[in-house]
């Protein structure tokens, strides 16, 4: 709470007889500071993880789905695409932490669009608090779930027999990179968040674009499989980006340009979606 | 600068139109500090969407408002710090516990984590909740809920609460519990503007009264005040037998110099008394005049009368406090009074 308000008329700072000091010893700003939004959006992230700790299930996408996964997918596709699953490891466990992150950020849509349908999100509205901190606060919290997806990636692929070339500072480097990329890919679905009229619409055209996203990219098989014009998208697809990276960190330890580039497909990722986010998303605050 | 140094609120050609339906219709308000005024009306009345506008939650499409002399529209933020809002609905995060949702709303607000925890304890004692502290929200009944939704209103001490229906769907005894709570707040300083559409409420509470009707104000006063822009008081005479009904009602309309109304079916006249020994002089008349009568009674108006004779029956929506009303008469206000019936139509 920065500085005293109202230039003009202050009186709410004129002592007068009548006056209770519940007027008169407020400080009244009239924005919301930088640190004072940054503190609101903590507060708001912690009430999105006390929300994750009594509805566990919210977390199975993030828990059940890549041991799952990861064991199907490294079982059906091994043989097929690399001769053995064991071989097929290294692709499919890097590829996999694509699928998981970006199916998480679906959830992360789909759960602002439903916390909006709340009652407390009227509450949020007249406070004087940060009109971007309530969105703001679950995508902090969401990190948790980046990381608890990644992680348990790599640890379902290790106990299948996957041996990560890069060792424990390159699985930890990819690790960070797919929690970096969560973050920035949650913006597209934000974005569907805040202009779906329906939790379950915002699900369903979220699904639309995740699967394409997903599937015409490196995650599952090399580019070089597909024919010319899918692999032009294949290759730009911010997905691929963070996959090739992810693959360079975990499987040689590489800290290379891919990584540069999986970094840019985020940024312009945030630059385009973070500005309609949080147009739309004030329309309803 | 001096009148609005001693308002908490002041609105003034207030409107907001949803599509061709103006929900409020040109409303002036003027909540003096210190005060509870309520805002009575019908379901569909536009109190919830007047309520909105002044807290910020719904562009205002015409006029202005202020809130302790801040403009509503142009300086939220501000607006926002001296508000508390309790609504229709509880807005409480269903996934925390009670404390859980106190410390959330104070540390959003800038309360320190001790503070939070201190004001939250406080005020789960003050509204009778610290058993219930520990548990969801979603074990709560509707009544802890609502409790719980207007402690997490007042964590900061906001000078002005808005109440939307603040008992709406309690029953008896929550509804005196939530009236206690909300006389506290007015002893510690508190203004409150809220809204009812029960009129024993607003008669309990608010020391003035607004009647809003379709999106128009119809009358505003002191609840004495509107009782008495009604009538004083009646008498109320059953009659021993109706064929004497007839004569006993000139006789009333001569003695008192208003209509009195019979009311056939159940051998009843109710005389609209401008001062209470005129009752003496109508029965003395019907005495001698050998109409026999089987009980009496003298009532006060209530404000239900009140708030129908303003919205529902064509009556000319007269205004102690002066200001313009115009009439929303068209016969359909809601009714919670089948019972006044016939005695509104004394006002009419």
């Amino acid at each position: 709470m920065t500085t005293t308000t109202n230039p003009g008329a202050n009186p709410t700072t004129t002592p007068t007889g009548a006056d209770r000091p519940a007027v008169l010893d407020r400080q009244l700003s009239t924005h919301v500071s930088l640190r004072d939004t940054v503190a609101q959006t903590m507060t708001l992230a912690w009430r999105s993880t006390m929300k994750m700790r009594r509805n566990f299930e919210q977390l199975f996408d993030v828990t059940i789905q890549p041991l799952l996964f990861t064991a199907m997918f490294a079982y059906i596709f091994g043989g097929a695409i690399s001769g053995s699953v064991k071989g097929y490891l290294p692709l499919i466990i890097t590829g996999l932490i694509g699928q998981t992150v970006l199916t998480a950020c679906v959830a992360t849509g789909v759960q602002l669009r439903e916390d909006m349908d709340k009652g407390v999100f009227d509450r949020f509205k007249v406070l004087p608090i940060a009109r971007i901190a309530p969105l703001a606060g679950p995508m902090v919290a969401d990190l948790i779930r980046y990381a608890i997806a990644s992680t348990l990636t790599f640890a379902t692929g290790i106990a299948l027999g996957y041996r990560p070339g890069g060792g424990v500072l390159g699985v930890l480097g990819a690790i960070l990179l797919a929690i970096v990329a969560g973050w920035s890919l949650a913006w597209i679905f934000t974005w569907f968040g805040t202009i779906g009229k329906t939790a379950q619409g915002v699900q369903g055209v979220s699904l639309m674009v995740m699967f394409p996203l997903t599937f015409l990219s490196n995650a599952f098989v090399p580019t070089a499989t597909m024919p010319s014009w899918l692999r032009a998208f294949a290759d730009v697809n911010p997905v691929s980006l963070v996959i090739t990276a992810i693959r360079d960190l975990a499987n040689d330890g590489a800290v290379t340009g891919h990584v540069g580039w999986a970094l840019l497909g985020c940024a312009v990722v945030i630059a385009v979606f973070a500005p309609l986010s949080v147009r739309s998303f004030n329309r309803k605050m | 600068m001096n009148s609005t140094d001693t308002l908490a609120v002041r609105a003034q050609g207030l409107v907001k139109t949803f599509g061709d339906q103006r929900a409020v219709d040109g409303i002036d308000l003027e909540v003096h500090r210190g005060e509870v005024f309520g805002v009575l009306g019908p379901n569909g009345a536009g109190k919830t969407t007047m309520l909105k506008m002044l807290a910020t939650l719904l562009p205002i499409d015409g006029g202005t408002a202020e809130v302790f002399g801040h403009d509503v529209s142009r300086e939220g933020h501000v607006v926002r710090q001296l508000l508390g809002v309790t609504g229709q609905y509880a807005s409480v995060d269903e996934n925390l516990t009670a404390t859980e949702n106190l410390l959330l709303f104070g540390r959003l607000q800038g309360l320190s984590r001790g503070e939070s925890r201190r004001r939250a304890g406080t005020l789960l004692e003050q509204f009778d909740l610290t058993e219930a502290a520990a548990k969801p929200i979603s074990a709560f009944s509707g009544g802890m809920r609502r409790r719980l939704d207007l402690a997490a209103s007042l964590i900061t001490r906001p000078p002005l609460i808005f109440l939307d229906e603040p008992t709406t769907g309690l029953d008896p005894r929550t509804r005196g519990q939530m009236w206690d709570t909300i006389r506290e707040l007015v002893t510690e300083g508190c203004t409150v503007l809220l809204t009812t559409q029960y009129l024993d409420e607003a008669d309990q509470l608010a020391d003035r009264i607004a009647v809003i009707d379709r999106g128009v104000k119809v009358a505003q006063g002191t609840s004495d005040e509107l009782k008495s822009s009604v009538g004083r008081s009646s008498l109320v005479l059953h009659l021993a037998d109706p064929a004497d009904l007839q004569a006993a009602t000139e006789t009333a309309r001569r003695l008192v110099g208003e209509e009195p109304v019979p009311s056939p079916e159940s051998r009843r006249l109710a005389v609209p008394l401008e001062r209470s020994d005129q009752a003496v002089d109508v029965l003395v008349a019907l005495r001698e005049q050998g109409v026999g009568i089987e009980s009496l009674t003298v009532q006060k108006p209530s404000l239900d009368e009140v708030f129908m004779a303003l919205t529902g029956h064509g009556t000319d929506p007269s205004d102690p406090s002066g200001t313009s009303g115009t009439s929303g008469t068209s016969g359909t206000a809601s009714s919670t009074t089948s019972t006044t019936t016939s005695e509104l139509e004394a006002a009419s």
